[in-house]
């Protein structure tokens, strides 16, 4: 029974990460209809830069801060420079352009950082207050930081201005326009965001997977399968989605078929929830005028 | 005694895509005054008034308060005091009441008066109050249309663009948003661009009239003017 | 994506069959001309080719965006790789097999593929591909599959010997010739079937789903079945892949190589058929020439030019001939 309430407890925990990478897709999905493939590349990257830090002597928390907000800005960027010219054009084209940041990214943390495996730290002490029963310290110390980002987060778009401008410009861009939010910006500070949880997560997970380029594929599908179960619009939906794949995985893993094929439950997963719940558990249905 | 013109059109076309819609078209707006365009369905009336907050492609002048209108983008002009309500409301459906007529006020930076003005708002249209924090996609037909007259009141604009506010909306609320428009324009000095399929209505409100066929202008003049013109009363009067 | 350029209704201008016929003596003659290793590697071109022109049906004509190619690549490889080395069946016969198991499953992959479009779709393809090679190492398949270790085949000696310009009739050059006859059968179906009503059915389910199912297509069919068609192309290349390299294992059929499919497929140009040749060489050549500037490089290599290619020449290779060419003719006037 301990070990069976170990595994739910533990999937919970990693629960937390795919549902900050479901997060951080739906975010995108939100305001530009499009799905982020390189999600978990720039996670990667922005662990990798966070991981430099370290090693160049920074405390952990000014690392970490510093990295976020370097994600950001990277986001900005990357949405005004790279993704403003093809808004408008078909879905194929943005598939490419967002493979070709994928490969971009993975390339780069190949090649600055080179393939070695590393250790990333955990700023959670393992003997410390945080460790209970069915929790490690990191997996306290992690989940307790996803809690406090995404109540900042919520906070931010449900009570500020700014917040609600993006809520408008994601919804109805055109009326937004028509009472003079700058769409665009807006746009580019949702990637912001979402580049930022990307680097959070990463940071999250990267002490208990090791840091290698490839760290977040994997992740990358459950987020997606997070996503898409909690329904694609919306975010409590992600966060949710995440805490059902994680917990899902580890029963599924443990008691089923094994840990060597979490790609293929990820795939029917996708797949299945695709097929059969379009919407999501908690997505709005849409029905398109014909 | 010639009053100051706030809004003065000059040949101006508008195209969506490769189709031409506008094929130069010369109007103007008095300050503090109403003036109305009408034609039917097709002529190009609600591209008019796209066309001024640059929302399709223009050529042509439009100058509002001295500035050229045609080239910015459409968050600029609203930013120089441009308010449009759009045909089918353009209400964020998804959001309540009140973050919408906060989202009104987007480009201002007077906190305290926007408090201020929010709850002018409430008191000019109750049945918005009392729904204050209920879903906009909720609300009928006639609350919608005064809840995005509100929220483009929320800018304090000097110009209000209207698009059809009378469409689909049963006789008796027409009637009163329509009293609730000329009561913005006396009290408040809001002048107002209307677009209107309800020829009679419109001239009733407004002062000046533009009669639009296939993107020209057919007519011009005031109100009276127009109201006694055979062609006008007999195809768009039904008299 | 509008209508395709140079529509598939019109006869092809004199030059490209002149152009054509240059190339096929071309193909001909160059195992003659370079040492084994080199013909080794045209034979890949040509393998990448056909998977390139599976994905570009399905992708290009049909608009149905696969991100999991490789996955029916990989399928196809070790399907071949298993009748050969567990079932001793010849080579050449393997690729049917490869060809109807992946048409099945292209298939049936293709009824959920119904109910989702672009960037779901995407997912779900990408799912596919990162999970074959999981599934290829998965223990319990291990007596098929081989495992981790894969599985080494042998490579087909050439049926008859000769030497020209020097040079033997070896197993390479056998294959390659093989290959190119597959090549050149495999084309010229896919060329009269995508030229005529099924192409033109395919175009409108892409563009315009709706009006073509108000016309009378039967769009649910249609679909399943291209996708069927498609798995069956790219899986084909696969068994004659692993008949070339004469070796399957799961790391070699990774999300990389399914990457690699779709931006070969942007690179030799969307809806071009001849473009996935161009494709081809993309794929086989590039990554060497960046691995050997720097390692690593690769990817962003890719990167940069999947970019590059979406910014400044959408209709990839493909696009740039037509360009090249147009300016040509209309000049000649």
């Amino acid at each position: 029974m301990e070990a069976f309430v170990h595994q739910i407890f533990s999937g919970l925990a990693n629960g937390c990460i795919y549902g900050s990478i479901a997060l951080a897709l739906v975010m995108i999905y939100q305001a530009t209809h499009h799905l982020n493939f390189a999600q978990g590349e720039m996670a990667t990257f922005s662990t990798f830069i966070a991981w430099a830090l370290i090693q160049r002597g920074l405390p952990y928390w000014l690392a970490f801060l510093l990295t976020f907000g370097i994600s950001f800005a990277a986001g900005v960027l990357i949405q005004r420079i790279i993704l403003r010219p093809v808004e408008k054009a078909p879905v194929l084209t943005n598939v490419n352009v967002f493979i070709g940041l994928l490969l971009i990214f993975n390339a780069l943390s190949g090649w600055i950082f080179d393939h070695t495996v590393k250790a990333f730290p955990s700023p959670f002490p393992q003997e410390s207050a945080l460790k209970t029963a069915y929790f490690s310290a990191h997996e306290s110390g992690s989940f307790l930081v996803m809690l406090a980002v995404l109540l900042a987060l919520y906070a931010f778009f449900r009570f500020t201005p700014v917040g609600l401008a993006m809520r408008a410009a994601a919804q109805n861009p055109e009326s937004a326009r028509l009472v003079g939010i700058r769409v665009s910006w807006m746009l580019a500070v949702g990637w912001g965001f979402a580049a930022a949880i990307g680097a959070l997560a990463g940071m999250m997970v990267a002490p208990s997977v090791f840091l290698d380029p490839n760290m977040m594929a994997g992740i990358l599908l459950y987020g997606f399968a997070s996503a898409l179960l909690g329904g694609v619009d919306n975010p409590w939906g992600a966060v949710l989605g995440g805490l059902i794949v994680g917990v899902l995985e580890n029963l599924l893993g443990a008691y089923v078929i094994g840990t060597e094929l979490k790609l293929t439950v990820a795939l029917v997963l996708i797949v299945g929830t695709l097929t059969l719940m379009p919407s999501g558990l908690f997505g709005k249905r849409v029905v398109t005028r014909v | 005694m010639p009053e100051a013109s706030l809004l003065e059109v000059k040949n101006l076309h508008a195209a969506y895509g490769a189709t031409q819609v506008l094929h130069g078209i010369d109007f103007g707006l008095q300050s503090g005054r109403i003036t109305t365009i009408l034609g039917a369905n097709g002529a190009g009336k609600t591209t008019t008034l796209r066309a001024i907050c640059q929302m399709v492609r223009t050529s042509g002048s439009a100058l509002f308060d001295g500035q050229q209108l045609v080239g910015k983008a459409t968050e600029e002009v609203v930013r120089l005091g441009v308010a449009h309500v759009p045909d089918g409301r353009g209400t964020f459906t998804a959001l309540s009441v009140d973050e919408n007529l906060r989202l009104g006020a987007h480009v201002r930076r007077d906190k305290q008066r926007v408090v201020e003005d929010l709850e002018r708002m409430y008191a000019r249209f109750p049945r918005l109050g009392e729904r204050r924090h209920q879903q906009a996609g909720t609300l009928s037909g006639g609350e919608q249309q005064m809840l995005a007259i509100s929220r483009a009141l929320m800018l304090r604009p000097k110009l209000l663009l209207l698009d059809e506010p009378s469409f689909g909306l049963a006789p008796k609320i027409v009637t009163e948003i329509f009293r609730i428009l000329r009561g913005i324009n006396t009290d408040d000095g809001v002048s107002m661009l209307l677009v209107e399929q309800n020829a009679q209505l419109a001239l009733e409100l407004a002062d000046r009239a533009y009669l639009l066929e296939t993107g020209r202008v057919a007519v011009s003049g005031t109100s009276r003017e127009l109201m006694a013109n055979e062609s006008v009363r007999r195809s768009y009067l039904g008299v | 994506m509008s209508a395709l350029p140079g529509s598939h209704d019109q006869r092809p201008a004199k030059w490209v069959w002149i152009a054509g016929a240059l190339l096929l003596v071309a193909a001909l003659v160059l195992p003659f001309l370079v040492k084994n290793y080199r013909v080794f590697q045209f034979n890949l071109v040509l393998v990448y080719a056909i998977a390139i022109l599976g994905l570009n049906i399905l992708t290009g004509f049909n608009g149905q965006i696969s991100l999991g190619h490789g996955a029916f690549y990989a399928i196809g490889a070790y399907a071949a790789a298993v009748l050969m080395d567990r079932v001793g069946m010849p080579y050449w016969l393997t690729l049917p097999f490869s060809g109807a198991l992946c048409f099945l499953l292209g298939f049936l992959m293709g009824f959920p593929a119904l109910r989702l479009a672009g960037h779901y779709l995407a997912v779900a393809t990408l799912a596919l591909a990162l999970a074959i090679p999981q599934l290829l190492k998965y223990k319990h398949l291990e007596h098929y599959t081989g495992g981790v270790q894969g599985i080494v085949l042998v490579k087909p000696d050439p049926p008859f010997t000769f030497r020209l310009l020097d040079q033997p009739f070896s197993a390479d050059r056998w294959l390659y010739f093989f290959t190119l006859a597959v090549t050149i059968v495999m084309f010229v179906l896919a060329w009269n079937l995508l030229r005529g009503r099924v192409g033109r059915a395919l175009i409108a389910i892409r563009d315009h789903p709706i009006a073509a199912s108000a016309m009378g297509i039967n769009v649910s069919l249609y679909k399943s079945l291209t996708f069927g068609v498609s798995a069956l192309y790219t899986g084909v290349a696969g068994a004659l892949g692993a008949i070339a390299i004469a070796f399957v294992a799961p790391d070699s059929f990774t999300f990389v190589l399914a990457v690699a499919l779709f931006v070969g497929l942007v690179v030799g140009g969307v809806g071009s058929i001849p473009g996935t040749i161009a494709g081809g060489f993309f794929i086989l050549f590039v990554p060497n020439i960046a691995e050997s500037i720097s390692k690593g490089l690769a990817g962003a290599v890719y990167g940069v030019i999947l970019m590059v290619v979406i910014y400044v020449m959408p209709s990839g290779a493909a696009g740039l001939v037509r360009l090249i060419t147009g300016k040509m003719v209309r000049q000649g006037r």
